[in-house]
């Protein structure tokens, strides 16, 4: 057996053996980008060596990226932790004509959906993954299309839509007992929902089993990205999910400093950490406002309605943009702010929230309101670890990974600020999630108003200062985690863009919360999750 | 339960009352650039636009709100001193002639001028303007005192609310859609990527705009258009605001907003 080649000295517990099952040689390098660790190996090895860091070292599924080099295709697997060292990277190097890498998903679930992504856009195959196939491109796209790859042309309409072009999907029925039927719902639903398909079956009033089919929403971002220079790409990255649109461009604009080897000024970061928890506190009472709309509880939901419209036209008279578009940019934000006006938006946001506290007590006591709430939608803390769900869901079941402890970002280690978790995985133990974050959100804001650092906003970046590189950028949205990995070419073009976002890795997970639950309590839990198809689909 | 009836008799009324009296409350609307004739280089902000939607021609400012993203890019410092955001204004949605409206009878505006049901569609829009229609409903808007109502099944709908720039995908269940719903009928196109594709199309999966495949009667520009700007455009949809042609339409300069 070989030995591993190490170089780090930034993560300890590296193996003096390889992992079990290991056949080697691993490469560990140390510090690419912020990864604490990048290792190397063959791909028959990777299933031991991902197995090994999430069972042995308590490391959590983030992301694969795969990109199509020249001969050869590229595959990364990334873990996090909350160890206080940052991200891991497994990379591994496959033939061009192979197209074959071993599944990691029977060891690790949250890859599932995943591996069939990268099945579906790049045509590589998964060994030993049970259910490959149609995932994200649908019926209309003939069997074969791989929009991922470098030689299909995104600028195009690919399919031609004459009149010819019919539905031929006929969903999978799994249940068979006598009187079992199939409901379905979507993609277009009777309100102002997102469009995506649930197929709930039954055999009367309990859901036995739902079948999700996503991507009705998708635009194609991560290969329109591609040949873009970066703050065109940052648009792409503000504005594929809106409701979480600071977030993401944050995300975005760390990866790409890091690529620049540059950082926002001290003003910039603080200003950053106060503009992504208003965004948070908007989200979350938007998220309320869902829940009780969703229970029929009017007079509440009219309540929240007047708070998150009152957030909108705080955010707008202060930013510019109700759903605060064009502040971020690599190397810092677009405008300044002077600390006046942020003293004031602290002050606003804490008479909102004051109000949004004497909601929660109302809601407390509305016993027909939290009768649809408790003990339904339940995710078990074990189905959490699972499918890695992230975010107030996760919190929720137990689960407390946020990337502003776990992976500390801007100055977010300067505040104090705790990370709500509850046990009971139901929709009222979301709610109160919610309902705590947007406090925490609160308090954030009120600290980083307090302490604003003087100086720029924007680090200047002269044109011939951008190499090219990878990097990872994380950012908390208001539902997870989420992982932009970007590459910049030579020419300071994108190369490949992944976006890893929350309610990809938490849709994974929403079958568990509506099976053996009744048809009626759907919406709820639907509303509990509060998940971004736009988010998802990309 | 009680608490909550005297909670909202508590809160009052907070309903706008556009469109009887011009809404001035600060934020209801972002603001847009605004084209026209004003003085000094107009070229740094035309460069600084990422989606090209300003073009400078003889001194004359146009802005495509069809492409116009509000990203703030052609503001100062990026560009030129005229090129400023008139905060208070909403009122963008304007309406495209359409022959067959003529032939077809009285249409939309004149049967459903004080009850118009509608159907909203995503068409893969980034739920920014999802969320902006969602606010109708609610307390600062309440479209339901103007008459309108959103409707569950397209064959109860007047009008067909497109947002989104229309993803393969979702081609077939809104053209589906559209013919379910009954004569007469108006679709209304509400978001720079329902007008033009925005940043996502056209492209491989996702379309450009609404107008590719259904005939778009309203449009309402903005990313995202604020509230007020839909309920403008569902008022002119049913012939209670005057109808507004393209700001953009062609020759230079035409119908464009001054600087104020």
């Amino acid at each position: 057996m070989q030995k591993t080649t190490c170089k780090s000295s930034s993560m300890k517990e590296l193996p003096e053996d390889l992992p079990p099952g290991c056949h080697g040689p691993v490469t560990v390098t140390a510090v690419a980008g912020r990864f604490s660790c990048c290792m190397e190996s063959s791909a028959a090895d990777i299933p031991p060596i991902c197995n090994w860091l999430t069972t042995r070292q308590g490391y959590r599924f983030a992301s694969i990226v795969i990109e199509e080099m020249e001969e050869e295709w590229l595959a990364h697997y990334i873990f996090y932790s909350d160890n206080g060292q940052g991200p891991v990277s497994i990379s591994t190097r496959v033939n061009k004509a192979d197209k074959a890498l071993p599944s990691i998903s029977h060891l690790i679930h949250a890859a599932d959906w995943h591996e069939r992504e990268m099945e579906d856009l790049f045509g590589l195959v998964f060994e030993g993954h049970p259910r490959l196939g149609e995932f994200v491109l649908h019926e209309e796209w003939p069997e074969g299309t791989n929009p991922m790859k470098k030689d299909f042309d995104a600028t195009v309409p690919y399919i031609d839509q004459g009149p010819s072009s019919s539905c031929s999907w006929h969903p999978p029925s799994l249940v068979s007992e006598s009187g079992a039927f199939m409901m379905p719902i979507g993609p277009i639903f009777s309100g102002f929902a997102e469009s995506a398909h649930f197929l709930l079956e039954t055999v009367g009033e309990d859901i036995i089993r739902m079948i999700p089919r996503f991507f009705y929403k998708y635009r194609g971002v991560e290969k329109t990205a591609e040949g873009l220079p970066a703050d065109r790409a940052l648009l792409l990255a503000e504005r594929f999910s809106g409701t979480s649109a600071f977030a993401h461009s944050l995300a975005f604009c760390h990866a790409v400093e890091e690529i620049w080897k540059t950082r926002a000024p001290r003003r910039a970061v603080a200003l950053r950490v106060m503009l992504a928890e208003l965004e948070r506190f908007r989200h979350h009472v938007a998220a309320i406002e869902g829940i009780c709309s969703s229970t029929g509880l009017v007079v509440a939901a009219s309540q929240a309605g007047i708070l998150e419209e009152d957030i909108l036209r705080l955010s707008c008279k202060f930013a510019g943009h109700r759903y605060l578009f064009g502040l971020n940019i690599p190397g810092g934000l677009q405008r300044d702010f002077s600390d006046s006006e942020c003293l004031e938006l602290a002050g606003d946001v804490k008479k909102i929230f004051v109000k949004l506290q004497d909601m929660e007590k109302r809601l407390r006591f509305s016993s027909s309101f939290l009768d649809r709430l408790e003990e339904v939608g339940t995710v078990t803390m074990e189905d959490a670890v699972d499918y890695g769900l992230v975010g107030p869901v996760a919190r929720a079941s137990g689960v407390a990974g946020d990337l502003r402890t776990c992976l500390p970002y801007g100055d977010y280690g300067s505040f104090e600020f705790s990370v709500p978790v509850e046990k009971e995985g139901d929709g009222y133990a979301r709610l109160r999630i919610l309902f705590q974050e947007a406090e925490q959100s609160n308090n954030i804001i009120s600290q980083a108003v307090s302490s604003l650092p003087g100086g720029g906003i924007r680090q200047p970046l002269s044109p011939g200062a951008r190499p090219a590189g990878a990097a990872l950028g994380w950012a908390e949205t208001p539902l997870g985690a989420t992982f932009h990995w970007v590459r910049l070419a030579e020419d300071g073009r994108v190369a490949r863009y992944r976006l890893t976002t929350p309610s990809f890795t938490n849709w994974h997970g929403f079958h568990l919360s509506v099976e053996g639950f009744a048809f009626q309590d759907f919406p709820i839990i639907l509303a509990t999750f509060g998940l971004s198809n736009a988010e998802c689909d990309r | 339960m009680s608490g909550w009836v005297l909670k909202g008799l508590k809160t009052g009324i907070r309903t706008t009352l556009y469109p009887k009296v011009e809404e001035l409350a600060p934020g209801v609307s972002p603001g847009r650039p605004a084209g026209g004739r004003a003085a000094g280089n107009k070229k740094p902000a035309a460069e600084a636009c990422p989606v090209d939607a300003i073009a400078v021609r003889d001194k004359q400012v146009s802005v495509d709100y069809d492409r116009c993203i509000l990203c703030g890019r052609c503001l100062p410092p990026a560009g030129a001193s005229g090129l400023v955001k008139p905060a208070a204004d909403y009122e963008w949605a304007y309406k495209i002639p359409r022959d067959t409206v003529a032939a077809g009878g009285a249409g939309v505006t004149k049967t459903c001028s004080h009850s118009l049901h509608i159907k909203v569609v995503d068409g893969g829009a980034c739920n920014a303007c999802l969320s902006e229609v969602s606010q109708l409903t609610k307390p600062y808007y309440d479209m339901h005192r103007l008459g309108f109502f959103i409707t569950p099944t397209p064959r109860d709908a007047d009008l067909l609310l497109v947002v989104g720039p229309v993803t393969e995908h979702m081609k077939l269940p809104l053209k589906k859609a559209f013919e379910a719903m009954p004569e007469p009928k108006a679709v209304m196109a509400v978001g720079t990527c329902a007008l033009s594709g925005g940043i996502f199309g056209p492209g491989f999966a996702a379309g450009g705009g609404v107008k590719e495949f259904l005939p778009v009667d309203i449009a309402v520009p903005g990313c995202p258009p604020p509230p007020l700007a839909i309920i403008h455009g569902l008022l002119m949809a049913v012939g209670r605001k005057d109808p507004v042609p393209s700001p953009t339409s062609p020759g230079p300069g035409s119908g464009m907003e001054a600087a104020k």
